[in-house]
């Protein structure tokens, strides 16, 4: 079923292309992904695959499913009753969708920063540690050494280095989100899932960050949705895009942005609608 | 001054204007008043009281002799009935508060939010009257049968236990009131957290158990803490209503000045001590010492609030 809103512009339905990646290199093989909100259909039989150590990202209008897309992979939606989604998702060929899953391991083992920054109430320090300490019995100087490490990956080290013990709330909305990102990787995640992580952002705040982004992406899996066209096409190796829920074309970001397959994906890379 | 010109023509004032000195000078007016209503209760306390803080002196907070016939008043045993009732109330009610918060935001199938999310709050609408004769005629002897009875039997002798549960297991004394007003200021403190941990952003949430946390880590570890501030809040409204609780407490409290010496023993707050003894006071010295209990409550509660303050004070500042 698709429904097209009366001023949605005109698509071909079926005009659908979906490149595949060679299994030796996949990190994530998403087959069949339906999605559902209460009776609400979110997500239509998603199928995608997203490599290791690259970053894909994933584009579309408003309201398309990204965020959703997203939110399966650590399936947080699972906090939420009502929320369900069918199909598999495969991780290092184990179904993370099945029930009986520990969602603890699985969310530990997948990073996710969202939209706005989400600093914790406590220190800088115990910030990036309150991941850490949930999982590992580190010794103090090991755990300073983390911290500082990850500070310095998320590029925010040596802002903060000398008040790393005053709260994590009085920090820039630019460093905040960095420290997000700290957070996430000292627990060492195969994964991350950036949800807009730039949009709530100023321009120069959004640049370090694309920057962290383009660092990190040697040693992680990372899927990142974006509203921003250009950030999709600087820093992703494979770009998905998204329609009503669909996924309309994936495919390498360098072909996708210079020549999209479908007449849809067309249209919203030349900003024809979206 | 100046004018400013319309060329529209229009008036040059706004026709609010006329009636702006009128409303500042009501606000102004409403807050004086007040204020002085305040300063007024507080120094009709201290008159009223003066004779017998000026017989008794120190005395009338450390001694326990109440005795209208002999003219002796020593207020220490409504004090710390007071304070340990209160207090008592506060840790059984604080953790059971958080527990109903937390299922009702967190773990709650949605089709049971709404009617144990009104239940709490009608619990919380329930007159104290009949909190306290529900306690008196159902609540006491189910109390004293399976409750203090047992203990009693269980305390070795001479340990610290059986001194902290000596008395008369007749179901009325402190700890009963303590549990009553715990039962009464919970919907209260439960409701109030409540609201509060539906502020915390889901993101936030969202991110600890992006990280792994269970549900336990995240509710201790991120959504308490980010909620403290108006959680202590809730906390000390919760405690200045047990403080000034009255007629409950008067039911089930047992009613006796002595100095409360065990959890079971009766014992009396400053509340329910007024309550019981303003139509009987006929001497001068007895009504003073009342109203000197009145004004002690009046600054204990203000204590608390003060001290809510600073403590709120302290958090901001960390």
């Amino acid at each position: 079923m698709t429904t097209i809103a009366p001023e949605a512009p005109r698509v071909h339905a079926d005009d659908v292309s979906v490149a595949t990646i060679d299994s030796s290199r996949i990190k994530l093989d998403i087959q069949g992904l339906d999605f559902f909100y209460g009776k609400g259909q979110a997500l239509k039989s998603v199928s995608m695959s997203v490599a290791r150590n690259s970053v894909t990202a994933l584009i579309g209008p408003s309201g398309c499913g990204k965020s959703t897309l997203l939110r399966t992979l650590n399936r947080m939606y699972a906090l939420y009753p009502g929320q369900r989604a069918t199909g598999r998702i495969m991780l290092d060929g184990e179904d993370i969708l099945r029930n009986g899953v520990n969602l603890a391991m699985l969310r530990a083992k997948i990073g996710m920063v969202f939209q706005k920054p989400t600093p914790f109430p406590m220190s800088i320090y115990d910030n990036v540690a309150f991941g850490v300490r949930l999982y590992e019995n580190l010794s103090k100087s090991e755990l300073a050494d983390r911290i500082e490490e990850s500070l310095r990956r998320a590029a925010l080290w040596d802002e903060v280095k000398d008040k790393l013990h005053a709260s994590g709330l009085g920090l820039s909305g630019g460093q905040q989100q960095r420290l997000c990102v700290a957070r996430c990787i000292a627990v060492k995640p195969e994964i991350l899932l950036l949800d807009e992580p730039t949009s709530a952002l100023d321009p120069i705040s959004s640049a370090k960050l694309e920057e962290t982004v383009t660092q990190l992406k040697s040693d992680y899996t990372i899927v990142i949705v974006t509203h921003n066209l250009g950030q999709a096409a600087r820093l992703s190796n494979y770009t998905g895009f998204m329609y009503l829920g669909e996924l309309v074309e994936f495919g390498e970001t360098a072909g996708m942005f210079t020549k999209p397959v479908t007449k849809r994906a067309s249209d919203y890379i030349t900003g024809r609608f979206g | 001054m100046s004018t400013i010109q319309d060329t529209a023509g229009r008036r040059t004032t706004p026709r609010g204007a006329y009636f702006e000195p009128v409303f500042e000078g009501l606000c102004f007016a409403a807050a004086t008043a007040l204020l002085a209503s305040l300063g007024g209760v507080l120094i009709s306390l201290m008159i009223g009281g003066w004779p017998a803080f000026a017989q008794f002196g120190l005395g009338f907070f450390t001694t326990s002799t109440w005795d209208p016939v002999r003219q002796i008043y020593g207020a220490a045993g409504p004090i710390v009935g007071t304070l340990v009732t209160a207090a008592v109330a506060l840790l059984i009610a604080l953790p059971v508060a958080g527990a109903v918060a937390f299922f009702l935001v967190e773990l709650c199938p949605p089709i049971l939010r709404r009617p144990i999310g009104t239940a709490v709050e009608l619990l919380a609408g329930i007159p104290s009257i009949v909190y306290g004769m529900w306690g008196l005629f159902v609540f006491a002897p189910f109390f004293a049968q399976t409750v203090e009875m047992p203990l009693m039997a269980a305390a070795a002798p001479g340990s610290f236990w059986e001194a902290l549960v000596q008395g008369i297991p007749n179901g009325s004394g402190i700890l009963a009131a303590s549990i009553i007003l715990a039962i009464m200021i919970l919907p209260f403190m439960a409701a109030t957290l409540r609201e509060l941990l539906m502020t915390v952003p889901p993101q936030v949430r969202e991110s600890a158990y992006g990280l792994g946390a269970t549900m336990q880590e995240v509710v201790m570890k991120v959504t308490l803490p980010y909620v403290r501030r108006g959680a202590i809040g809730a906390v000390m409204l919760g405690l200045g209503r047990a403080l000034g609780e009255t007629m409950a407490v008067t039911f089930i409290i047992g009613n006796s000045h002595d100095f409360p010496t065990s959890l079971f023993a009766s014992g009396s707050t400053i509340a329910s001590t007024i309550a019981n003894e303003f139509t009987e006071a006929t001497s001068p010295m007895h009504t003073a010492s009342l109203i000197a209990l009145g004004l002690i409550l009046f600054l204990i509660t203000f204590a608390v609030l003060a001290m809510a303050r600073l403590l709120l004070r302290n958090q901001t500042r960390g």
